[in-house]
């Protein structure tokens, strides 16, 4: 079994966590507020069972926050869509449309994964990723049918996340599971939302890679590791 | 505290109903929002209550600039809940604020161009990770000071978001605490940290409670409405008296060279902030004022297209469901 | 124009089976937006597990000068209270 694959899923939690708690204070109203806090706070929690058990099984006297912590870009393995910024509301709602719907087939589909642990941490997540997705969806659709300026800006959106589409399903021997298989209904629940939300699927099927191996992170990620990592990196003896 | 200075507006309402209702109030009785009020008691609730909904929201800001920076992920995640519980308190505030004829949008208009106020403290800059135990410590315990005693004000609506809010609020404090303690027990850069977040916000903390009551010429007033339950004098004492052993728990100094027990009045003796920088930062010209308010007008105008989006969706909606029926 | 959202009354049904109770108002432009965003707000703490949600405008409601006539002529009415009655001790529970 591949710690890489676990530190895959808690590094996709993490980074997207804290993208979101970055629009904590500053949300288009109270309510939208308040919500995408509890997002960001079910990823959060997500990311620490993930990557404890990640710490657990390297067996090196890591944990959660040491993977959290102590790693640079280039270990870090979660996938381009989550570090890209938030820009407008359109953007990050997209953005989380797009990785709710593809988290949700892989938790689905993780809960019968063979390791115990694993599945466990894939059950409880799936329940609230399920919540995560019927309120990106339904803010997809709200915002695509909405306005003039309401659509286009989720248009936009779309085309600019969507060349980080692909790499949610590109696999490799790491990951706890064939990413692959999990399109087909990805693409159902895609195109049923921007049915109804009157927007239209790009048809380039160009993808960029790099995330989850490693290989070349976006120049996003260490700017945010840089902000998230300042403590623990400038005073390694503290505790806090 | 989170609402400060908060004018009673004078009230030119029929005797007889004035009296009759003071004489509900002084029976404990609680006002609701189709009861007969004193048009006095209803502008000074909405400006109290606004003021203190504002305060959560601005209070946001200050703790929400260092989530992204929490140093670890269990950190982050009660720092990130403990603001959005800020934003929730806001919003029962409001939603009581509404019952009283004002809508949120007017009062967020309000907020933004200077004609409603927030609480002082939130003025200031959060500077190192101390300042979230010590904004915690220290301005959450001298907001309970305030909220747990206005669980029982006269206008239910207010009341019962307070009880909501004192509920959730119990864990606030004890983090900030908990905070304080890790650093005030840690490394010396940490410990130093501490110390200089003590220094920073203890007298903008006092200056919380608002100027002295001898200075206040709105306390009766609102006192006999029960709207405000207790002086700013005794809140603060009751503040200082309480923090003060807990600064010695933790090591910390308090930055005031006249604080001295005083055994005839049971409590302690203590200097009085700078009140000429209150009603600057007031004025706003307190550290943050400018980016406070920027962060609030930035949110408001970027979030005006959703709030648009949202409403053309839903009457969309309304109308193809007509048209189907 | 205004574009604020409509505001909602929420009402929650703790986990106990208890009367879905008043708990709070909130915006929303819809019903199911609504009921999401009383979720997101009023069961941070996992207070509840059923959620109603009415427009505001739609509740209506006693006006408070009648309030003598709608409750006062049940003030005589002790016997609908169950303390109204002794019940002897090794009746048991009741």
């Amino acid at each position: 079994m591949s710690v890489q694959g676990l530190i895959r899923l808690g590094d996709n939690t993490l980074i997207l966590g804290q993208r979101l708690s970055e629009w904590c204070g500053h949300g288009p109203a109270l309510e939208e507020d308040i919500a995408l806090a509890n997002t960001a706070l079910d990823l959060i929690g997500q990311t620490q069972l993930w990557l404890g058990l990640a710490a657990e099984r390297s067996g090196n006297g890591q944990t959660a926050d040491t993977l959290a912590y102590h790693r640079d870009a280039w270990d870090f393995r979660n996938l381009l869509l989550v570090e890209q910024p938030n820009k407008d509301f359109a953007v990050t709602m997209m953005r989380q449309f797009l990785f709710d719907t593809w988290h949700y087939e892989m938790l689905n589909a993780l809960t019968d994964h063979i390791d115990p642990e694993i599945s466990a941490i894939a059950q409880k997540s799936v329940k609230e990723v399920t919540y995560h997705r019927e309120r990106s969806t339904d803010t997809v659709i709200a915002l695509g049918d909405g306005t003039d300026e309401s659509h286009t800006r989720m248009q936009t959106a779309l085309d600019r996340l969507w060349p980080y589409v692909g790499e949610m399903f590109s696999a490799d021997e790491d990951d706890l599971m064939d990413m692959a298989a999990l399109r087909p209904k990805f693409d159902v629940h895609l195109s049923e939302t921007l049915q109804e939300s009157t927007l239209t699927q790009p048809e380039s099927d160009f993808f960029h890679q790099g995330g989850k191996t490693g290989a070349r992170h976006s120049e996003h990620l260490g700017h945010m590791l840089a902000t998230m990592q300042v403590l623990p990196r400038s005073y390694p003896d503290a505790k806090w | 505290m989170y609402a400060q200075m908060i004018k009673s507006e004078a009230t030119q309402d029929d005797p007889e109903k004035v009296a009759a209702f003071q004489a509900r109030i002084d029976a404990g009785d609680k006002i609701e929002p189709k009861d007969w009020m004193p048009e006095g008691y209803r502008k000074t609730l909405i400006r109290q209550i606004g003021q203190h909904a504002h305060s959560e929201i601005v209070g946001q800001l200050p703790e929400g600039n260092w989530i992204t920076r929490a140093p670890t992920l269990e950190r982050k995640a009660i720092l990130l809940a403990k603001v959005q519980d800020e934003a929730g308190h806001g919003l029962y505030l409001y939603c009581a604020a509404e019952t009283l004829g004002v809508s949120r949008d007017e009062l967020t208009e309000m907020l933004l161009d200077g004609r409603m106020k927030y609480s002082s403290i939130f003025a200031y800059p959060t500077l190192t990770w101390a300042d979230m135990g010590a904004v915690g410590w220290l301005v959450d315990g001298a907001a309970i000071m305030n909220q747990v005693p206005l669980q029982r004000t006269s206008y239910g609506p207010y009341a019962r978001a307070m009880v909501r809010i004192c509920k959730e609020e119990s864990f606030h404090q004890r983090q900030g605490f908990d905070v304080m303690m890790k650093m005030a027990n840690g490394t010396a850069a940490q410990k130093r940290m501490a110390q200089d977040a003590l220094n920073r916000l203890w007298y903008p903390s006092l200056m919380m409670f608002g100027p002295s009551d001898s200075d206040s010429v709105h306390s009766e007033q609102s006192m006999a409405w029960k709207i405000k339950m207790n002086g700013n004098d005794e809140l603060r004492q009751k503040f200082v008296d309480q923090t003060v052993p807990q600064a010695e728990y933790l090591g910390l100094t308090i930055p005031d060279e006249n604080l001295k027990w005083n055994d005839a009045k049971g409590g302690y003796d203590f200097s009085q902030p700078d009140w000429s920088e209150f009603f600057d930062v007031l004025k706003g010209n307190g550290p943050c004022s400018v980016e406070r308010i920027e962060a609030r007008q930035k949110a408001w105008d970027d979030g005006a297209w959703v709030r648009e989006a949202r409403m053309a969706h839903a009457a969309k909606k309304r109308a193809q469901k007509i048209a189907a029926e | 124009m205004s574009n604020e959202w409509p505001l909602w009354e929420v009402f929650i049904r703790g986990q106990h089976g208890l009367s879905h109770r008043h708990v709070g108002s909130l915006h929303a432009s819809d019903a199911e937006h609504a009921i999401r965003n009383a979720r997101d707000v009023y069961t941070r703490r996992k207070e509840g597990i059923s959620i109603w949600v009415v427009p505001a405008s739609s509740i209506a409601a006693s006006s408070p000068d009648e309030k003598g006539a709608l409750y006062d002529p049940a003030d005589d009415k002790v016997y609908r209270h169950p303390t109204f009655f002794d019940i002897p001790d090794d009746v048991g529970a009741m």
